[in-house]
């Protein structure tokens, strides 16, 4: 069975289509790219995924259950946890409590400090700082503060939002090392909006093309990154 | 030295309240920004409620009379309790407009609870008589301090500390900085946004009930303008210490409370009529220096 189904899905902002009848499916323990040029509704589909924008039409289903209309909140709890573009780390607050507000929705405290310990492994740089406030963590820092945030929840899927976005490329590799240690160690299900093709080549999985609204072009990431169609789907071109 | 220290007892005294009616506005505008105009009618409603509903000139006492260990937090719970009502029955309905709609809204509900209390106990002010056992003098170093301004200035650092202590050490202190710093992000931590709002105006209604018992126990009045005067200067007070800032708020309703009770002290007697004029000069000068407010905190700042 699918964990997540996209069926159909429509989202407006005013008169403005920012998704159009976009569909697709993925399953448990998947890594699935969404890429497309900017304005494509990259973010729009994932903030219908987390119920910060209710779509117009189509629905949403996450293991098995409609999402569609349902609080931000309510859907974090059904397991779906997000990591917005821009990163939102809570400035404020220091670095272990942005980490333990993830956990909230959990009744296995125990499991839960495991998890702590196990974030705290692979980013030691959160440990040694974590009394301290997350807004003096620098950008890199604070990608792998909100990562590791989402996964204190314990979730089914987890969804990114640009993870490289204002990143240094030698930060962004090791943000996606973390990611797929993190991904291969526990069988994390992965929904990564990203720009770049190379890092969806590097990551492998599936890879799901938007372009103005709709999903152009679906299939394996590696093959798609490597292949013209990719490119002239990104710009454009018809094929002949 | 001893007129210095009545100064000084007068000025954290005022500042108590002036920070206690900041707190309240804070801590609602910090996780739904909403400027709360209604929270000065809590406060008449809080005092107003231990008076039996008559529009007779005296008062008749009816909560009032309970012993303070059980009027204390009777007061408390009806002023959480108009509190968290007007957010279920109002500005829950709100909760997605913006600012300034939210904030018109918040008038017209102080109106229907003043016009409410008109109604049931008219426009005359009441004489109300609570405690006056703690309007006795207190001697402190030879100066002559009432003992109600001590009790003031210490309830209100037991209030805050207790604050303090919520925010930082329960989970759902932790959850309300969150959302007061971004409550979408907080939402999809799956942190419920009924849960945290209905504990801010449950926080901040008691708050209005503490300034309440302390406002009537110090004026021996009942009207229902008591708490509008003090929301105006708390408000002022929350924009000076930067809007959602609870240090902020604290500091800046201290800092307004010691400049107003310095003036009335100091300033030549024919001025004194005119301390309000100086001391609002004041905060335009401090907002033109920072328009942000004192405490806006560098660390909220995103980095790239």
């Amino acid at each position: 069975m699918s964990l997540l189904v996209v069926d159909h899905v429509s989202v407006s902002y005013g008169r403005l289509k920012a998704l159009r009848d976009a569909s697709f499916a993925m399953g448990e323990g998947e890594t699935l790219f969404i890429t497309g040029p900017n304005g494509a509704g990259k973010s729009t589909l994932l903030k219908a995924i987390a119920g910060v924008v209710t779509p117009r039409q189509g629905e949403i289903m996450l293991a098995g259950h409609a999402i569609g209309g349902k609080s931000p909140e309510a859907i974090a709890r059904m397991g779906f946890s997000m990591v917005p573009e821009g990163r939102h780390v809570f400035g404020t607050l220091s670095i272990e409590e942005n980490l333990r507000l993830g956990t909230g929705m959990r009744t296995d405290k125990d499991a839960a400090e495991r998890d702590l310990e196990q974030i705290y492994a692979i980013f030691p740089v959160l440990k040694e700082r974590k009394d301290k406030p997350a807004g003096l963590l620098s950008g890199g820092q604070q990608q792998m503060l909100v990562i590791g945030r989402a996964l204190m929840a314990a979730p089914r899927l987890i969804a990114i939002d640009e993870p490289s976005l204002g990143l240094a490329p030698k930060v962004i590799d090791d943000v996606y090392v973390a990611l797929l240690k993190l991904r291969d160690t526990r069988g994390l299900t992965l929904l990564i909006v990203e720009q770049s093709a190379t890092r969806a080549m590097m990551t492998g999985g599936r890879m799901i093309l938007l372009r103005s609204g709709e999903v152009a072009l679906e299939g394996d990431a590696r093959e798609l990154a490597r292949s013209d169609a990719l490119r002239n789907a990104y710009f454009g071109i018809e094929e002949h | 030295m001893t007129a210095l220290l009545q100064v000084f007892f007068d000025a954290l005294s005022l500042g108590s309240l002036y920070a206690l009616g900041a707190l309240g506005i804070a801590l609602i505008f910090g996780v739904m920004r909403l400027v709360n105009f209604a929270h000065g009618d809590y406060i008449a409603f809080c005092v107003f409620a231990m008076l039996w509903p008559s529009i007779d000139a005296a008062a008749i006492v009816f909560l009032g009379n309970l012993p303070a260990w059980v009027l204390i937090p009777v007061i408390l719970v009806l002023g959480a309790g108009i509190s968290v009502l007007s957010e279920i029955l109002v500005f829950r309905r709100f909760r997605n407009a913006n600012p300034a709609t939210m904030m018109i809204a918040s008038f017209a509900l102080g109106f229907v609870i003043k016009y409410f209390l008109l109604m049931l106990y008219s426009s005359r002010p009441k004489s109300i008589d609570l405690w006056s056992a703690v309007s006795l003098p207190l001697e402190i170093f030879g100066a002559r301090i009432p003992l109600l301004q001590v009790i003031t200035i210490a309830v209100t650092l037991v209030i805050l500390l207790g604050l303090v202590l919520f925010l930082k050490h329960t989970r759902y202190g932790l959850e309300m900085r969150a959302a007061a710093e971004n409550f979408t992000m907080a939402r999809m931590l799956g942190i419920r946004a009924n849960t945290v709002i209905m504990m801010a105006f449950a926080l901040s209604g008691m708050l209005a009930a503490a300034v309440g018992l302390i406002l009537a126990t110090q004026s021996g009045t009942a009207d229902i303008q008591m708490g509008a005067n003090l929301m105006l200067v708390a408000f002022v007070a929350t924009v000076v210490g930067g809007l959602g800032s609870l240090p902020g708020a604290v500091f800046a309703g201290f800092l307004i409370g010691g400049l107003s009770s310095l003036m009335q002290a100091y300033l030549p007697p024919d001025a004194r009529p005119f301390r309000d004029a100086f001391v609002y000069g004041a905060v335009i000068f401090m907002l033109i220096w920072r328009p942000n407010g004192l405490f806006t905190q560098k660390s909220a700042k995103q980095r790239v």
